[in-house]
C-alpha cells in the first residue's frame, strides 16, 4: 500500500448547442410527458368504456384495495411452534434484551420437557412501541420469532389494544380488537 | 327601450360572461392541474371528494377546496398592516379579472337592424390595456410581501416584483414585432388581420408568421403569470414566497389570480398568434351571421383551452429555473432576441409594403 489517495475526476457532461438552446430539450421533455398523458388517457377511457386495457396508473387505491407488501417486508411478528405444537421459544430473553424499543416482555417458567428446560409463560409485544427493526428476529437462536405475517394493519383505539399476547402472536387466538361502535372507515 | 339601455345591458351581459368564463375556467384549472399532472405521472390524482358516493373523476374537489378555504381562519400577523394585507389579494385578483374583459371573444354581427359586438370592452388599445393591468398586479405582490411583516414574505415579494417587471419589459418588446406586422394595438383588429390566407390556403396566423415571437411570448407569459417553470415568487412548498402569511380565502384569491392570469395569457396568445375566433373551414358551413359569430366564440374558447393545456403540460415537464437563471433568461435571452426579431420584422414589412 503506497498510501496515496487516487483522485478520479469526473467530467461534467458538456452541453452541446442544441442543449444550450433549451427549446429542443424542452420539446423532448414535452414529448415524453405528452406520450404518458395521452396513453394513460386512452387507457382510462377504454377502462371506463368497459373494455380491457392496461392500467392507466400504478396507484393502489389503498383502503379499498389490499396493501401490497413485499415478501421481504418486516410486518407484524409471529411466534412459531414446534412440530408437536408447543412454542419454539425457550425464553432465552435474547430478543427482549436486544430490542431497542424495550417493547418485548417475557415471563419465563420451567418447561415440562427436559430437553427444552425453559419456556415462556407469557410473551407480549407492544406493537405501539415497536420500531420494526427486526433485531428480535435476528437475535433469536431458536427461529421462534419471525416478522413475516404480512399484516400491516395493526392500529387500535387504545394503547392497551396494541399489546399482542403470546396466544395472539402464535395465531391460537385471534386478536380481539374492540372496535368502537362509531363510524370506523376501516371497520367493514 | 332606448338604444343606450340596450347598449348598457348588452355590455353588462358581455362583461359578466367574460368574467364568468375566466373565473369558471380558473376553477376548473385547479382540477385540471391535479388530474393532468396525475395522468402524465401515471397516477390517479385527487378523487376522494364525493357527494352521495359519486366521485365524478374528482370534480367535487373543485367545490370542496373553496368551502374548506372559506371556513378557515383569516390570519393577519399581529405586526402586519391589516388594511394592506387585506387589499393585496383583492388588487391582484381585480387586475387579472379586468384583463378578461378586454379579450376579443368574437366578431360583431348584425341583428335587429343594429350591430352587436361580442367584445366585452371594445378598445383601440386592448393590448396595452391588458399589459398595463397585468403590471398593476405587481403591486398586489409587493403589498402582500410588505404588509405581512415577515422577512420571508418581503423577500418573496421583492423577488416576485423583480421577476414580473423584468419580464414585462421583455413581453412588450416581444409583442412589438407581431403588432407592427398587424399594424394595430386593437386585439380584434389583430384577429381580423389574421383572417387572410397565405398563398391561398395557409391561415395567416401569428404562429406561422412570427414563430419566434410566439415562443418568446409563451415563455415570457409563463414568467409574467408566475407559472412554472418560473414560479419562484410562489414556490408553493419549497421556496417561501410572498403569500406565506396568507391563509383561507385570501390565499385562495392569490391562487385564483394565478389561474385567471393564465387564462388571460392564453386569451392573448389566441388573439395575437392563433387567429382568435377564426377557424379555417368554419365559413363553409354557411351559418347565419349571428350563429357564425357565436361559433367564433366557441372557437376562441377552444383555442384558449388548448393553450392552457400546453401551459399546464409545460408546467409539469420542466424543472424550475434558478433565480439568476430566470433573470438572465429574461434580460440576456428574451430581450435581445425579441429586439432582433422586431428589427427583422420591421425590415421585412418595410420592404414588403414599399
Ligand atoms: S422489531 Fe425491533 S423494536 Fe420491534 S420487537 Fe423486535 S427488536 Fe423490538
Ligand atoms: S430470542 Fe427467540 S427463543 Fe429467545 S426469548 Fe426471544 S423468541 Fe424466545
Amino acid at each position: 500500500m503506497s498510501g496515496r489517495i487516487t483522485v478520479k475526476t469526473v467530467e461534467r457532461p458538456r452541453m452541446g448547442l442544441l442543449e444550450q438552446v433549451y427549446v429542443f430539450e424542452a420539446l423532448r421533455g414535452l414529448w415524453v410527458t405528452s406520450r404518458h398523458f395521452f396513453l394513460n388517457l386512452w387507457r382510462h377511457t377504454l377502462k371506463a368504456a368497459g373494455l380491457k386495457a392496461e392500467p392507466g396508473a400504478v396507484t393502489i387505491q389503498y383502503p379499498e384495495d389490499p396493501a401490497v407488501v413485499a415478501r421481504r417486508a418486516r410486518t407484524r411478528h409471529r411466534l412459531l411452534k414446534r412440530e408437536d405444537g408447543s412454542p419454539r421459544c425457550v425464553a432465552c430473553l435474547l430478543c427482549e434484551t436486544i430490542c431497542p424499543a424495550k417493547c418485548i416482555r417475557i415471563v419465563a417458567e420451567e418447561s415440562p420437557d427436559v430437553m427444552v428446560e425453559k419456556r415462556a409463560k407469557s410473551f407480549e409485544i407492544d406493537l405501539g412501541e415497536c420500531v420494526f427493526c427486526g433485531y428480535c428476529v435476528e437475535a433469536c437462536p431458536e427461529d421462534a420469532i419471525r416478522m413475516d405475517s404480512g399484516q400491516v394493519e395493526m392500529s387500535a383505539h387504545s394503547r392497551e389494544d396494541m399489546v399482542w399476547t403470546m396466544a395472539e402472536l402464535m395465531g391460537d387466538q385471534p386478536k380481539l380488537r374492540p372496535i368502537r361502535p362509531s363510524k370506523d372507515p376501516l371497520a367493514g | 327601450m332606448s338604444s343606450f339601455w340596450v347598449d348598457a345591458l348588452w355590455s353588462a351581459v358581455k362583461v359578466l360572461g367574460a368574467v364568468g368564463f375566466g373565473m369558471g375556467l380558473a376553477g376548473i384549472l385547479s382540477w385540471v392541474e391535479r388530474k393532468q399532472s396525475a395522468l402524465l405521472q401515471d397516477r390517479i390524482g385527487a378523487n376522494r371528494a364525493d357527494i352521495l358516493g359519486y366521485r365524478l373523476l374528482g370534480l367535487f374537489h373543485m367545490l370542496a377546496d373553496p368551502i374548506k378555504l372559506l371556513v378557515k381562519e383569516d390570519f393577519v400577523p399581529p405586526q402586519g398592516q391589516r388594511f394592506w394585507h387585506d387589499l393585496a389579494p383583492g388588487l391582484s385578483l381585480a387586475c387579472a379579472t379586468l384583463c378578461l374583459a378586454a379579450l376579443p371573444f368574437g366578431d360583431s354581427f348584425e341583428l335587429f337592424g343594429r350591430s352587436w359586438s361580442l367584445r366585452p370592452l371594445p378598445m383601440g388599445a386592448g393590448v396595452v390595456f391588458v399589459l398595463a393591468s397585468l403590471s398593476v398586479g405587481v403591486h398586489g405582490i409587493a403589498m402582500a410581501g410588505w404588509s405581512s411583516a415577515s422577512a420571508y414574505s418581503l423577500l418573496g415579494g421583492l423577488r416576485g416584483a423583480a421577476q414580473m417587471i423584468s419580464y414585462e419589459v421583455a413581453m412588450l418588446s416581444i409583442l412589438a414585432a407581431p403588432l407592427f406586422l398587424y399594424g394595430t394595438l386593437d386585439l380584434a383588429e389583430a384577429v381580423r388581420w389574421q383572417a387572410r390566407t397565405l398563398w391561398g390556403f395557409l391561415p395567416a396566423w401569428g404562429l406561422l408568421l412570427q414563430p419566434l415571437a410566439f415562443l418568446l411570448f409563451l415563455t415570457a407569459g409563463a414568467a409574467e403569470t408566475k407559472r412554472a417553470p418560473f414560479d419562484l415568487p410562489e414556490g408553493e412548498a419549497e421556496i417561501v414566497g410572498y403569500f406565506v402569511e396568507y391563509s383561507g380565502m385570501k390565499f385562495a384569491m392569490f391562487m385564483t389570480t394565478d389561474f385567471v392570469e393564465s387564462v388571460v395569457l392564453a386569451g392573448l396568445t389566441t388573439a395575437l398568434f392563433l387567429g382568435g375566433w377564426h377557424l379555417p373551414g368554419l365559413g363553409l358551413l354557411g351559418l347565419p351571421q349571428p350563429l357564425f359569430a357565436l361559433a367564433g366564440v366557441g372557437v376562441f374558447a377552444a383555442k384558449v383551452v388548448a393553450v392552457l393545456w400546453l401551459l399546464m403540460q409545460i408546467r409539469w415537464t420542466l424543472p424550475r429555473f434558478r433565480y439568476d437563471q430566470l433573470l438572465a433568461l429574461g434580460w440576456k435571452g428574451l430581450l435581445p432576441l425579441s429586439l432582433l426579431n422586431f428589427a427583422a420584422t420591421a425590415w421585412v414589412v418595410w420592404g414588403w409594403t414599399r
